[in-house]
């Protein structure tokens, strides 16, 4: 028996009741679509087309650069109005292709055409993968090919299917799975092709029972499949977390799943495997959720990649109340924002609005309480990192495992002084990971010399 | 300007509780011992509460001006500390001297050392110990019964106060001496002692509301009381004798210190192991002043020699990450 929960992690208002039970309705765009080139994990892709060009729906308009990369897909049928740089929802102005839709829908040859999986081979599934553009949706957008692909295949004992949803707020896995399980239930099968050894094993947050229950029923026949019900605590749907739950393994932040045994992929990724292979049909669309106690009508959009999150909020009967902050992703780990003029990408999957801003207080002095350290599922001592990370004192933050923190917010949340202290110590790692770069940089650069 | 959007880093949600919260519910734990004390000492007892308070807050408030600190007066730290010392004071001391512990206690404990977070010790033990290293006389000298005239002309002619209360030996006293105490009373608090240290009952139902809170653990009161209990079977001289042992842990303050003193977060250690060796050796310290000693302030002296020793036994039980083999020590 597997342990169903974890160390530290805490009790938020969920807020899911707001949109959980609105089904999800397909929104079409109106104004142009933009792609940004970077919406994964790795180097930003090559674009495939330029200026004045007709592109259809599933058309590959960038392609991936180099092996951690992600191709990009068109999600629409138009043209190439221009190849710029755009705002998008971490704040960041990326190169992006910019489509006018001709609003016709135009597909691909071959689109959408059914193929038994059961017959296909390992590697023409992992290149199914790799051509549809699948990244982790879950947030982070770790290219799912290069997940797929470990060093041995027969070493994988487990294949995880994430569908906690443990971010408040969020609903799009829950409507997912109770709107789509059989595309979540086959697109694990697909994954389990791969590994021979492999079980499948569904986590599902004990918040979401109908769902649970769904799940069970549809794979009681299925002895390869198991479905685990985890408490409901943030963040339950962290890799980390999530590993040691369903399979009592630890990872640490220098270890991926793989070397464990183990492959996690968020439910939205499974559900894009099966349409990439069963369906050719690539990802180029998602759901959404709009939520907060600023938007008027809370609910969940399936949407096409590139449309504009004003045109969401729009469709959602806009704000009730004037908004003070905008979050994309959910409110423990997701960005804040200026503007929501930003496109749906692979990575940028809801919508807030928050009529107050809970977290626009005051710091006032540690008390030493020991929340944040009971709070850590990570087991670490933030109060401590986050001082020495305020002070730069870099070597101790190593010693204290600073590295080792998954930015997932419990600090922050529990402690009563209102102290930054995820915020610092996200920002301590992000300083000594580029120190340690230039270093690098500099050493090559000394070498290169050298040689000469 | 009302379309500009707040950004900040993530989280973007914070819990209710917060600093000032905490240091209500410690208040509010704390009431039912306050209210025993004024009870069982009279309404004197209230005014020595009110006047090491007020003593506190305004130290606290004038230091912050004085040093031009943005204070931050609603955090009731200033309140609880006062509210502490107060209960560990005995119901016939000068006003003036509970003045100058409020203000030792604030002003050279916690404000000297950098204020809420940075005291190395428990302010309301240390002003407690120090008044009674200053006025040994006057801060031993328990009351049993109560006060007659509890007027506030007290303030004037406050050297009269003492005598007209009984003063006589105190349970722990009476322990020493080979007699046997009624644990019935100890357990209500009807006995000699400081205001709030006397009912047993008041506090554990102040600790239990704490629990319930979750502001404290009981990790560090029960290795403390039963560590000490051990020590008093082992090194009592009584051997297994109820009366005797429930008399110790009754009597003497240990109820009060255990679990509101030596829990102070900033003075005790974070993880739960560390807790259990600072609980394990106030224990043992009480015993040895108590028992070993003939020191009737065992418990403040044994609580705040573990706070001296709470970094050194932070450092000692630094947790290890999550799925990492071992961490290299750090100085």
């Amino acid at each position: 028996m597997a342990r169903l929960t974890f160390m530290g992690g805490i009790h938020t208002y969920e807020g899911k009741e707001l949109s959980k039970d609105k089904p999800t309705t397909v929104l079409l765009p109106k104004g142009d679509l933009v792609f940004p080139l970077s919406q994964h994990i790795g180097a930003p892709a090559k674009p495939l087309v330029s200026k004045g060009d007709v592109v259809s729906v599933g058309q590959m308009i960038a392609e991936a650069d180099g092996y951690i990369s992600s191709n990009i897909i068109s999600s629409v049928s138009g043209t190439v109005k221009a190849i710029e740089r755009r705002l998008t929802a971490t704040g960041k102005m990326e190169e992006s292709i910019v489509i006018t839709n001709d609003n016709e829908y135009k597909k691909i040859e071959g689109y959408g055409q059914s193929r038994d999986y059961t017959k296909m081979s390992k590697e023409k599934i992992r290149e199914a993968v790799k051509d549809a553009g699948i990244v982790g949706l879950g947030g982070a957008g770790f290219p799912t090919h290069v997940k797929l692909t470990p060093k041995d295949d027969s070493k994988i004992d487990y294949v995880i299917v994430n569908g906690a949803e443990c971010e408040p707020y969020l609903t799009y896995d829950y409507r997912l799975m109770l709107e789509e399980p059989q595309m979540v239930i086959e697109g694990l099968k697909i994954i389990l092709q791969l590994f021979d050894n492999a079980k499948g094993i569904i986590g599902i947050e004990d918040n979401k029972p109908d769902v649970i229950e769904k799940f069970k029923e549809l794979t009681a026949a299925d002895s390869k499949i198991e479905v685990q019900a985890l408490k409901t605590k943030y963040p339950q749907g962290g890799e980390r977390q999530l590993v040691y739950v369903t399979t009592g393994r630890k990872l640490n932040s220098k270890k991926l799943p793989a070397d464990v045994g183990c492959i996690v992929n968020n439910v939205a990724t499974v559900a894009a495997i099966y349409k990439a292979v069963a369906k050719s049909t690539p990802l180029t669309n998602r759901i959404v959720t709009i939520s907060g106690d600023a938007v008027a009508e809370p609910q969940n959009f399936n949407v096409p990649f590139g449309m504009s999150f004003s045109e969401i909020a729009q469709a959602a009967g806009g704000f009730k109340a004037q908004p003070k902050k905008l979050v994309f992703g959910g409110p423990m780990m997701g960005h804040a924002m200026y503007s929501y003029d930003v496109p749906v990408t692979k990575t940028a999957n809801s919508l807030l609005g928050f009529v107050k801003d809970e977290s626009a207080v005051e710091e006032s002095p540690c008390i030493q309480c020991g929340r944040c350290y009971f709070k850590c599922p990570l087991n670490l001592l933030p109060m401590k990192l986050q001082l020495m990370g305020l002070n730069n004192e870099d070597e101790k933050f190593l010693q204290l495992g600073g590295m080792e923190c998954c930015g997932c917010g419990c600090c922050s949340f529990i402690c009563p002084a209102n102290r930054s202290l995820t915020q610092t110590i996200v920002q301590t790692k992000q300083r000594i990971i580029e120190k340690r770069n230039e270093e690098h940089e500099l050493h090559e650069l000394h070498k290169e010399h050298a040689a000469k | 300007m009302s379309d500009l959007y707040n950004v900040s880093a993530a989280p973007h949600t914070r819990s209710p509780i917060k600093t000032n919260s905490i240091m209500q519910d410690v208040i509010i734990a704390l009431i039912p011992a306050s209210l025993f004390g004024i009870f069982n000492f009279g309404l004197r007892a209230l005014l020595v509460i009110l006047v090491t308070v007020l003593s506190c807050v305004v130290t606290e408030h004038v230091y912050c001006k004085l040093m031009k600190i943005k204070s931050n007066p609603w955090d009731y730290s200033d309140v609880l500390t006062g509210l502490l010392l107060a209960l560990n004071l005995p119901v016939g001391i000068p006003y003036w001297m509970a003045i100058l512990g409020g203000i030792f206690a604030i002003l050279i404990v916690k404000m000297l050392f950098g204020g809420l977070g940075q005291n190395f010790m428990n302010p309301a033990l240390a002003a407690r110990v120090f008044l009674f290293i200053s006025f040994p006389g006057r801060m031993a000298s328990f009351l049993l019964d109560k006060v007659s005239s509890p007027a506030v002309t007290d303030f004037l002619r406050d050297g009269a106060l003492v005598l007209d209360g009984v003063s006589g030996a105190t349970p722990l006293g009476q322990l020493k001496a080979g007699e046997t105490v009624d644990l019935l009373k100890m357990f209500v608090g009807h006995i000699g002692g400081t205001i709030g240290e006397t009912s047993a009952l008041a506090l554990l139902i102040g600790a239990a509301y704490l629990f319930y809170r979750k502001v404290i653990t009981p990790i560090i009161p029960f290795s403390y009381i039963l560590s000490f209990a051990v020590f008093a079977l082992l090194f009592g001289g009584h051997g297994f004798d109820m009366n005797y042992l429930l008399g110790q842990v009754l009597g003497g303050g240990l109820i009060l210190g255990a679990f509101f003193m030596a829990t102070d977060y900033v003075t005790s250690p974070i993880t739960p192991k560390g807790q259990i060796i600072f609980g394990v050796f106030l224990g043992i310290m009480t015993g040895v002043f108590r028992i070993i000693g003939s020191s009737v302030e065992g418990v403040s002296f044994a609580i705040l020699l573990g706070n001296l020793l709470v970094p050194l036994i932070d450092m000692f039980t630094r947790p290890r990450a999550f799925g990492k083999e071992r961490v290299k020590d750090v100085k």
